[in-house]
């Protein structure tokens, strides 16, 4: 789930540099996500991933970083079963 | 039993020390907006009262005011004049971000205990040449060697940046950081030099001399905020400034109002038995001005009830409803200026009757301007993509 959620922020150019040079716990926003990218980047992995991200998840923590919105995808996926 | 602390013991109540602040503000708004001059004698006069540090903690020397308890204070102050108020508005602006994120670090402690003890006046430079606006973007970057930050910022905008005792600047957190990765710095005077690059001959609010400077500053590497900025906007900045720029404004208006009814009033007595012209829209402009003061009470309730709650605050749903709070009441301000103007007719055209509205006419014209609506508008309807209304009316 970690590469189909690294080959969105290449496709979608969500931050300003490489995904290859980010680790999983990297912050995003220190990466140059912007606000505006950020909710492109929400649509664009609810598209992915056929979920729909709950009022309560729509925070900062949740899209800090790769292995924070792993963790809020897996979760939501789990939900769904 | 606690001893009460001397200072508090003697100050009055800050709603009243306000009042008579307002008295000294009201006296000189005609020569200040004619000149467009900084409002000299309010802001010693706030000084003299000591409203500078209300929002301190008392653990640092202040009065711990809450966020609406300071907006009240705008409010009163906004009735007397615009400009002075929103300069108080800004300052406070400046000082809750102290209050929320600089607790944690001794720099800033001292410097909330200083601000109390010298009734320090707070300015910010966010705006900068080639950005604009856009206060989540900065070109500058601060730099740190040995302890020490140099940092020069080509700011477009920094409201009363002359008259300031400090100045809360905005960067890229290092040169080599992201645009949107930022950091604020606390710089005191004697930290910096202003050179003057436009000027503030405006329309309205024309007390604010929000000149361009280039602020070339050195000091303390511990003058940087330890959070980044993303948070302190998120947090604190972007709340405290739709809630008190709303209060000011909604003084404005109320003052406006005010006029209009008195006016309304006089026309009653010369014609006992029947209604003025004016009456029936001075109904209308109340409803108006009340549904607006719902919404500034409203948005400083919300976030009172949030500020413990980091993962709230910085929610989209909060940043949706608190983008909103600043359309609906910068738009509101100018409806019901306006409608006060047609009720007072002429009398309130001119700039000489106890009616005149002018100055509120063009003091409220800066709310939709100042972070301008449109692009509000384009940031809340980019949130509205994920972001759902929430349709329950307590929360």
């Amino acid at each position: 789930m970690r590469d189909r959620i690294r080959k969105l922020i290449a496709e979608r150019k969500v931050v300003a540099v490489d995904v290859d040079t980010l680790s999983d716990t990297a912050d995003l926003y220190e990466a140059g996500l912007s606000s505006f990218a950020s909710i492109q980047f929400m649509l664009a992995l609810e598209d992915e991933f056929d979920i729909e991200f709950p009022e309560r998840m729509l925070t900062r923590k949740t899209f800090v970083s790769i292995e924070s919105i792993d963790r809020s995808i897996a979760e939501l996926i789990a939900e769904q079963v | 039993m606690p001893v009460p602390s001397p200072t508090i013991e003697i100050l009055r109540a800050p709603a009243e020390r306000m009042r008579g602040v307002a008295e000294i503000a009201a006296r000189h708004s005609g020569d200040v907006d004619r000149e467009g001059r900084f409002p000299q004698e309010a802001v010693d006069a706030l000084k003299a009262e000591r409203l500078m540090g209300v929002m301190v903690p008392k653990r640092f020397g202040g009065e711990g005011l809450s966020l609406l308890e300071t907006a009240e204070l705008c409010t009163i102050l906004g009735q007397a004049c615009g400009s002075t108020a929103m300069i108080y508005a800004m300052h406070q602006i400046k000082a809750s971000s102290l209050v929320s994120h600089g607790g944690s670090s001794p720099w800033h402690a001292d410097f909330m205990r200083d601000l109390v003890d010298e009734q320090h006046l707070l300015a910010s430079a966010t705006t900068e040449g080639g950005i604009g606006g856009d206060l989540r973007n900065s070109i500058c970057a601060v730099h740190v060697a040995d302890g020490r930050f140099t940092l020069e910022k080509d700011a477009t905008v920094i409201s009363y940046g002359l008259y300031a005792d400090a100045i809360l600047v905005t960067c890229r957190r290092a040169p080599d950081a992201q645009s949107s990765d930022q950091s604020m710095v606390v710089v005191k005077r004697g930290d910096y030099t202003l050179d003057k690059t436009t000027g503030w001959d405006t329309l309205g609010m024309r007390g604010t001399c929000s000149e361009g400077f280039r602020l070339v500053s050195a000091g303390d590497a511990a003058q940087i905020f330890p959070q980044p900025f993303s948070e302190i906007a998120a947090q604190s900045m972007l709340s405290a400034s739709h809630i008190l720029w709303g209060a000011v404004w909604f003084g404005i208006a109320a003052d406006a109002v005010a006029r209009a009814q008195a006016y309304v009033r006089a026309a009653a007595r010369k014609q006992p038995g029947s209604l003025p012209p004016g009456a029936l829209r001075l109904a209308e402009v109340v409803a108006m001005l009340q549904d607006m003061k719902a919404s500034v009470v409203a948005g400083a309730v919300r976030y009172e009830a949030a500020m413990n709650r980091p993962d709230e605050l910085s929610s989209i749903g909060f940043a949706a409803e608190m983008n909103n709070l600043k359309v609906t009441t910068s738009q509101r301000a100018a409806q019901i200026v306006t409608h006060a103007m047609l009720i007072t007719g002429l009398s309130g055209y001119k700039n000489d009757t106890p009616f005149s509205v002018g100055r509120h006419l063009r003091d409220v014209t800066s709310a939709a301007i100042m972070i301008s609506n449109d692009r509000i508008l384009s940031n809340t309807s980019n949130l509205l993509l994920v972001s759902r209304f929430d349709t329950s009316l307590v929360n």
